[in-house]
């Protein structure tokens, strides 16, 4: 069991999502930085898809009631195990009662916490991530408060054994720069932007403001300009406005040209603004990682880079498991 | 953005997304379509494909591209626009359900009176402003038109339990209101909304830019699904579903509220159809005769 002194700003229970049900309005939710949560997994043995605790800007403070092994992954923050330093991107052995504490964030915005078996909470719809907006899933819908007690579950790979002192090579831990390229496919209803107005989405930067949460990041900066046209019935009048459509996770929407709003895994599923792009998968960890005012300067790909890049994350992701297991 | 031999706009929203746009303006034959053409691509089973998102007049497809290329999907997007072509004669399998309505209830009334600085009027609560902007001279006549006619869900989406739907009308008598200049950042669980030319109950409390009308007594969204006719689900609608707004008064919702409470509330709800065609040659007649079971 691990008792929560104190919640931190804003630490959910996260797997690695919910699929299939967005036609129902409910998002695939999960770790925003998928790369992050399965290392961290990876490095205490457990499987992919175990819950971790994802902590946002400031870490909580966690008693543990047993030996166990965690990894704490994600965005650099100073972590101490009884006032002594826990590196991060390594398994570290904890012994009963002991407790661990975040102190300052270096860089990135969200850590992940691993704990050998995962962190178990009730399923729901196949998934154990928190769904915040709607109260779904995850440790009774909400953030962690403190005095709550969370369940360590069992979700280990078989014939892992757990140890301390298990890491990764440094170059598969990120680096989380102030300043980001974001991959984006182009598409979707960009066809009603005007064509500087697609120049600029693509060549000047854009500013992480302080509305950036799960649901999406909002991003200021150079005004888009759409092609003025006549309403289509059931639109509504803005220029930017569309009959409400599914906005895609990882969208980019530009609600009256003024300023951009990326959809991250709490997307809601869609709205009345025109979608004018997507971000690839693989790079919605690194805008999750993104924090006010960091820059983001947008790359249009194609979709075989899309997947390139998926592909490649995903062979990082084997090679540490490999070495692990070795 | 390419378009299928149709005429439909089709886009990839990058490795896990593919977007596809029969139409630009709302139009019930393109909303039927899109609920047919959804419907045989997912009993296409279609390999890798995670979700099948219909919205009003355009639909999104999930896949795990390591299953599926998005691409590769097109074919069978092309095969079930041309298996579900001829939208007049759509018959779509649905559900009739009541669901009982406090217009100019207090709490919404409270509500929208505190975010007069996002509304397009200073003194006019959101029923009033939608009834002037609709040639109505009074808040009874435009309740009337808005509860007098049923609504088809036409976009599931949002947030879950949210069902945005379009009203069985010529598009003539369409009652229409812009959202909120700002959305507000609070709206009641269950409020009645109005936005464009759809209606919603807003499954919980939160922000939200739609002109409310009123609260309804039942809910749309419940994570404990404690209502029998939820079947399991954390939410009620579905799409093609159709609402009939009935109007109560504060005794009456309160007594809903009650059953709703204690969990034994029950949805007056037929299993029913809706036939494009007949409803086209005859709305009031149609209506009349789809309503029948409710009297």
């Amino acid at each position: 069991m691990i008792t929560v002194e104190a919640p931190g700003l804003f630490s959910t229970v996260q797997d690695r999502g919910r699929p299939g049900y967005y036609a129902m309005g409910i998002p695939p939710s999960g770790a925003l930085d998928l790369y992050a949560h399965d290392v961290a997994n990876v490095l205490v043995g457990n499987r992919r898809d175990a819950a971790t605790i994802e902590c946002t800007f400031v870490g909580p403070t966690l008693t543990f009631d047993e030996f166990t092994v965690i990894a704490i992954t994600g965005a650099a923050a100073e972590v101490y195990l009884e006032g002594m330093r826990v590196p991060m991107w390594m398994s570290q052995v904890v012994r009963a009662n002991q407790t661990l504490e975040f102190r300052r964030l270096a860089t990135g915005a969200r850590s992940y916490i691993a704990v050998r078996g995962g962190i178990e909470v009730p399923s729901l719809m196949g998934s154990l991530s928190t769904y915040v907006a709607s109260g779904l899933g995850g440790h009774h819908g909400r953030p962690l408060a403190a005095g709550d007690t969370l369940q360590v579950g069992a979700a280990v790979v078989p014939f892992s054994s757990p140890c301390g002192g298990v890491d990764v090579p440094d170059s598969d831990i990120p680096s989380y720069p102030s300043e980001l390229e974001i991959r984006v496919v182009p598409g979707l209803c960009d066809y009603r932007l005007t064509p500087s107005a697609l120049e600029d989405l693509y060549s000047t930067p854009y500013t992480v403001t302080t509305e950036a949460n799960r649901t999406g990041y909002r991003l200021a900066g150079k005004p888009l300009e759409f092609k003025p046209r006549p309403a289509p019935f059931g639109a509504g009048d803005d220029p930017s406005n569309v009959v409400n459509l599914g906005y895609p996770v990882g969208s980019i929407q530009v609600p009256s040209g003024t300023e951009l709003i990326c959809l991250l895994r709490d997307a809601v599923t869609g709205g009345g603004y025109a979608t004018v792009g997507t971000i690839i998968s693989v790079d919605l960890d690194a805008l999750a990682q993104a924090k006010s005012p960091d820059v983001v300067r947008f790359v249009p790909v194609s979709i075989d880079q899309a997947i390139a890049a998926r592909a490649d994350r995903e062979s990082r992701v084997q090679r540490i498991t490999q070495n692990v297991l070795r | 953005m390419p378009r299928l031999t149709d005429g439909s706009r089709f886009s990839f929203g990058a490795d896990e997304f593919v977007f596809v746009e029969l139409s630009d303006e709302m139009s019930l034959e393109q909303t039927l379509r899109v609920i047919a053409i959804t419907d045989a691509l997912r009993a296409a089973s279609l390999v890798g494909v995670t979700d099948i998102c219909p919205a009003h007049v355009s639909y999104m497809l999930r896949l795990d591209p390591t299953l599926m290329d998005p691409r590769d999907v097109i074919e069978s997007l092309e095969e079930a626009h041309q298996c579900c072509g001829q939208s007049a004669d759509l018959v779509i399998q649905s559900r009739l359900i009541e669901i009982p309505v406090f217009y100019n209830d207090p709490w919404t009334r409270e509500t929208v009176m505190r975010f007069r600085d996002r509304h397009q009027s200073n003194d006019m609560n959101d029923l009033e402003y939608c009834a002037s902007v609709n040639g109505f001279s009074d808040i009874q006549s435009f309740i009337e038109a808005h509860s007098g006619n049923p609504f088809i869900a036409t976009f599931i989406g949002f947030m879950p339990g949210n069902a945005e739907s379009y009203q069985l009308v010529p598009r003539k008598e369409q009652l229409q209101a812009p959202k909120y200049l700002r959305p507000r950042t609070d709206t009641p669980a269950r409020a009645l909304g109005h936005g464009g030319a759809f209606t919603t109950v807003y499954p919980v409390r939160g922000a939200g830019g739609f002109q409310l009308l009123g609260r309804a007594a039942v809910p749309v969204f419940d994570p404990e699904s404690r209502l029998d006719d939820f079947g399991g689900k954390i939410v009620l609608p579905r799409a093609g579903d159709i609402f009939k707004y009935r109007p109560i008064e504060v005794e009456e919702y309160e007594a809903i509220r009650a059953e709703v409470e204690e969990g034994h509330y029950t949805y007056t709800m037929h299993e029913t159809t809706f036939d494009l065609a007949a409803f086209q040659k005859d709305p009031p007649g149609y209506n009349a005769e789809l309503l029948e079971v409710l009297r």
